[in-house]
């Protein structure tokens, strides 16, 4: 059996930002991530970050996935990566169990963070199974990492962040956006992200919602409706899209299945994308020794999840004692950036459902 | 086969030219891999030829068989265990299963993270799978 100070389960921006700060302060780190590639949903992310300079403003996605790859190198007498390895399993004795390239093998950290992220929310509406609707992250993964184009019209389902930002990419590789709608009065999404769509000629329909898909094989064509302000469907107001593509971004949920397993103390929080494992302010579970950062502890963004993954790899090093001489200024700081990232109006939800599991 | 084509977007007054393209259009195939792109570049590996329910395909090294599929075409991947339903590509990331397909006979393999192999012979699965 393997054996490691800190086990991180997931190489994306929550997980390597981890295993950096981690490895930093003297600790011996194995990451392990299911992918063939480190990143996680930075390597399809071709917009640019806001935030501060400390989480890479105005840098792509794509970019700040080379830079913490650098970064990493630097202690890669420290750094174990597995990739293309899956973690099956986090057992009452501490032990990890994993598959790699059909083989099996067991680890046995010292502490251990979860950063698995999380998976796309789905919708329910007829003929909802149909080929050609997809996860709108499944068609950034489609576009942007293999260069492979969904289909010819899309309708979007979601204007938040993502919902808006997906449709750009979609109009920059050549598919022709037909709509976005969403079933909320009002744009969910950033006004700048917003405004760009708009300048592009992309209607936004607010207050609409799927009612049917169709198609046999696969999507040609969808109906959608209007939604009155109790978000019920209102009678004759059905148009129908013709699109082959329909993505479906309405959300995402933590991927918490190993925090279950373990036997974390889950709680549900709607403002947060469903169950979340309750943590304090090191992030670490109600489990000893096993800590969190990035999706799996909360939707948020990738900028906050680089910072809560510097948060717990600082705090699971120094429960090992490998303590940076400047811990306290560097603890406080991710407190601060975390604050200041959570300022603002999409700021206060979090706030409001951190404040339900933060002990 | 190579082509350029230009985008129109409609909006409710007026036709709005938004962008230039680049893209390949295989035989029979309406889904394209993009060759141009604002900010990506995308540096494909060698040609690989696979096979797909018996007939031949060609994908590109570091394409997933579902990424290869999805350019020549093919949108049915997996399918519904009580109805028979097509499925096809809905999370890219292994985590949905609705794209499991028998590969080289090994059944329930997830089509979206598998990576593409020469000679590898992909097929629609009929029903659960066994174990051997």
């Amino acid at each position: 059996m393997k054996m490691t100070d800190i086990a991180i389960v997931g190489g994306g921006p929550a997980g390597l930002s981890a295993a950096i700060t981690a490895a930093a302060a003297g600790a011996k780190v194995t990451v392990i991530e299911r992918d063939s590639q480190l990143g996680g949903q930075l390597r399809k992310q071709t917009h640019m970050f806001f935030g501060s300079k400390k989480q890479y403003a105005s840098t792509r996605g794509i970019d700040i996935a080379v830079i913490l790859q650098d970064q990493l190198k630097e202690y890669q007498d420290r750094i174990e990566v597995l990739t293309d390895a899956t973690v099956l399993g986090l057992y009452e004795d501490g032990v990890l169990t994993i598959e790699q390239n059909d083989k099996y093998m067991k680890l046995k950290p010292e502490k251990i963070i979860v950063a698995t992220g999380a998976s796309e929310k789905f919708l329910a509406f007829p003929n909802n199974d149909l080929p050609g609707i997809y996860g709108a992250g499944a068609v950034q993964t489609l576009m942007n990492v293999y260069g492979v184009k969904p289909g010819n019209n899309v309708l979007m389902v979601g204007a938040g962040n993502i919902g808006l930002i997906v449709s750009y990419q979609l109009m920059q590789a050549g598919v022709n956006v037909k709509a976005i709608i969403d079933a909320a009065p009002k744009i969910g999404g950033y006004l700048v992200h917003a405004s760009k769509i708009r300048r592009m000629g992309i209607p936004i329909l607010t207050s609409h919602t799927v009612k049917y898909a169709h198609g046999k094989d696969s999507l040609e064509k969808v109906t959608i409706c209007k939604l009155d302000e109790k978000w019920q469907p209102i009678p004759g107001t059905e148009q129908d899209i013709e699109a082959d593509v329909m993505c479906i971004s309405v959300g995402l949920s933590p991927l918490a299945e190993l925090l279950w397993q373990i036997g974390c103390k889950m709680v549900f929080v709607p403002e947060l994308g469903g169950h979340v494992p309750l943590r304090n302010e090191n992030m670490e579970t109600s489990v000893d020794g096993i800590y969190i950062a990035g999706d799996v502890a909360g939707i948020e963004e990738a900028s906050s999840a680089m910072v809560e993954g510097r948060l717990a790899g600082l705090c699971a090093a120094k429960s090992l004692g490998y303590c940076n001489e400047n811990y306290e200024e560097m603890r406080s700081d991710c407190q601060e950036q975390l604050n200041s990232l959570r300022s603002g109006p999409v700021g206060e939800k979090i706030l409001a459902g951190l404040s339900k599991v933060t002990v | 086969m190579i082509f350029a084509f230009t985008d129109y977007v409609v909006c409710l007054t007026k036709a709005v030219k938004t962008s230039e393209h680049k893209s390949t259009i295989y035989k029979g195939g309406y889904i394209v891999r993009i060759e141009e792109h604002p900010i990506l570049s995308f540096k494909r590996g060698e040609k690989i030829k696979f096979f797909f329910d018996g007939k031949e395909y060609e994908g590109f090294e570091g394409d997933t068989i579902a990424s290869a599929l999805h350019a020549a075409g093919v949108k049915v991947l997996g399918h519904s265990h009580n109805h028979g339903r097509p499925r096809g590509f809905y999370c890219a990331i292994g985590n949905c299963s609705s794209c499991l397909m028998t590969v080289d006979g090994e059944p329930n393999v997830r089509v979206c993270v598998e990576k593409l192999r020469d000679g590898m012979v992909v097929e629609t699965q009929k029903g659960k799978g066994v174990l051997k």
